[in-house]
């Protein structure tokens, strides 16, 4: 397969157009601007759509339009824009649809910065809008990665009927490498009967819709979903684990932040700290029993995050007391350098 | 025996929640009779607002998307784009439309969207109870004006056809009323339109229905109706304000 040199951006819209979308709902807001622009060049050729909404808002909930009527669709967006998307976010797991937001984060709160951040954990895994729902969230950490998890997460929102988010920052949105793209020649999508393509008058209407009034009915919904929920947590869980077996010490970190961990266990190994790393792909559902596992062995778990210690919360309840679980973070859109995390390993061993 | 009345196929068979008097069953019903007439049952999809027409989506026997407050041109804008094909209409209140909603319903009429847009104007907040509305009169009194709307504090209503005949994207819209017969033919004739532009590619299209809500008015229906026409009517003239079909012929 031959390799092509692209930006994390360009990947990601390159990989979703070979995905099957073929509608895509954005509003401007750096750093991910080129999937928008990139989208923009190429939709017209191929007979799709790129359509720029007025807001957030308006793209997300064209999103859920376009979902509802059966399409692969997607938007993208940075963290403020997330806020505002994450109204339609609610509904659309509300009313079962699939579909892909991508958020190259940047830091916050308010307008932030534009620079690399991993401060949106909690909205993407814990909620952002109202109400009793999950999305899966995907998070990448080179441009290989990128295009891989764009098409599991197109893959994934149909066969759950639920969203999901492609999780970068702003160094992979930018950054550039070689990246091959999968054979997708016979590939079928998937067909949505449910979907509101016309009755035809062959068949009763189709209702996308999350309003229940009635309280037991409302739950009953929402517990089946549940059990969506779990079968996903049973059955998705994504990560990569490196130098495990061995470790002293286990280092937890996704994303572009996982690179730089890497660079500062290479520096550990070289210095006999048995230092190893879990990196979450899936941030939900998020990888608990391989890290529970290795807190029962380790001296101690390092999580390393570019945010005051968001996953943290996760890895120490995935640790549950088994041993000390510390944090090493920075914020506001600087990077960890690999040395300054190395000088936090060896504090713990 | 010959059937010389009954439901429109269009119109699912459940009873509506809706008080009584309130016009919103016959705006529906006009838009079920307009989707027979047409024959295009089978190719609508539908999107209901939030507001009193929330449950619409058990009340059209087509296929229906429920929208989030305001967002319903947003959405029916995906459908459309999605499956081009397929005829997109929004049925929307003026807190859904004039309010939480203003961008996407200028930015959709902007674009040309080729989309029906029916837009309840009762001048009130039915579903919540009776609260102000963009479009609620000067010195009208609801439960979030108690004293009267007033200009210093609340300003003035919206008039939607007029500002959105203000652009170019739009191919028709019309304000009507459903006071009385002759403007409840009126106003079948203009749904009518709107959805035939859809079908002809015109691009979009809105009819604006002034309507009742004797509930939180706290009238009778029949003095609901002699308010409509002695108040709302001189504020909101009924009337064409854009037609490109009209334009071109002109």
């Amino acid at each position: 397969m031959d390799k092509v040199l692209m930006k994390g951006n360009e990947a990601i819209a390159e990989a979703a157009i070979r995905a099957g979308c073929r509608h895509f709902f954005g509003y401007p807001i750096t750093p991910q601007t080129e999937i928008s622009a990139y989208m923009a060049r190429r939709m017209p050729k191929i007979g799709g759509t790129f359509l720029q909404a007025e807001s957030e808002v308006a793209a997300i909930n064209m999103v859920y339009g376009a979902a509802g009527a059966g399409v692969r669709a997607m938007t993208s967006s940075s963290s403020p824009g997330i806020s505002l998307k994450s109204e339609g976010i609610s509904y659309i797991a509300g009313a079962d649809l699939p579909c892909v937001i991508v958020n190259i984060v940047r830091a916050g709160p308010g307008l932030g910065g534009i620079q690399p951040a991993q401060s949106d954990y909690f909205q993407a895994v814990k909620g952002g809008g109202h109400g009793d729902y999950r999305m899966i969230v995907v998070a990448p950490s080179s441009i290989q990665e990128i295009v891989d998890s764009t098409f599991l997460a197109f893959d994934l929102a149909d066969k759950y009927r639920m969203p999901v988010m492609l999780m970068g920052d702003g160094m992979l949105g930018q950054m550039m490498e070689p990246v091959a793209f999968p054979d997708t020649t016979g590939v079928k999508l998937p067909e949505k009967e449910w979907a509101t393509t016309g009755t035809k008058k062959m068949r009763k209407p189709n209702i996308i819709n999350s309003l229940y009034i009635q309280p037991d009915e409302l739950e009953a919904l929402i517990k089946n979903r549940w059990k969506k929920y779990i079968e996903i947590e049973q059955n998705e869980v994504r990560f990569e684990a490196e130098g495990t077996e061995d470790a002293e010490i286990i280092l937890v970190a996704y994303g572009a932040t996982a690179r730089i961990v890497k660079a500062a266990i290479k520096k550990a190994r070289e210095n006999g700290i048995k230092a190893g790393l879990i990196r979450p792909i899936t941030l939900w559902p998020f990888p608990s029993d391989v890290i529970s596992a290795a807190a029962k062995k380790v001296k101690a778990i390092l999580c390393v995050e570019m945010s005051m210690g968001q996953m943290v919360e996760d890895v120490r309840l995935s640790a549950a007391g088994a041993c000390p679980v510390h944090f090493y973070g920075r914020t506001g859109g600087v990077v960890p350098i690999p040395a300054d995390v190395y000088d936090e390993i060896r504090r713990y061993v | 025996m010959a059937i010389v009345f009954q439901k429109p196929k269009a119109l699912s068979d459940v009873p509506l929640h809706y008080c009584p008097g309130c016009t919103h069953g016959i705006v529906h019903r006009l838009v079920a009779e307009v989707i027979d007439e047409l024959g295009i049952e089978g190719s609508t999809i539908g999107v209901a607002p939030v507001g009193c027409a929330v449950f619409a989506y058990n009340y059209f026997n087509c296929d229906m998307q429920e929208a989030a407050h305001g967002r319903a041109p947003a959405v029916a804008t995906g459908i459309k784009r999605a499956n081009p094909e397929n005829i997109v209409f929004t049925y929307q209140g003026d807190g859904d439309l004039a309010a939480i909603g203003t961008a996407e319903t200028v930015h959709a009429a902007a674009r040309g969207e080729n989309i029906t847009i029916i837009f309840i104007n009762n001048a009130i907040y039915g579903m919540t109870g009776g609260q102000m509305a963009p479009t609620t009169l000067v010195g009208q009194v609801t439960q979030t004006s108690p004293y009267g709307r007033k200009v210093e504090a609340q300003g003035y209503p919206i008039r939607m056809s007029e500002m959105l005949s203000t652009l170019e994207g739009p191919s028709y819209i019309k304000r009507c009323s459903v006071d009385s017969i002759k403007n409840i033919n009126d106003t079948k004739r203009a749904i009518k339109k709107a959805f035939q532009n859809q079908i002809d590619k015109k691009g979009f299209s809105l009819v604006e229905v002034l309507s009742t809500c004797p509930t939180n008015w706290g009238l009778s229906p029949v003095e609901a109706l002699d308010w409509l026409r002695e108040n709302m009517i001189p504020h909101y003239p009924l009337g064409t304000y854009k037609d490109i079909d009209a334009e071109q012929k002109a």
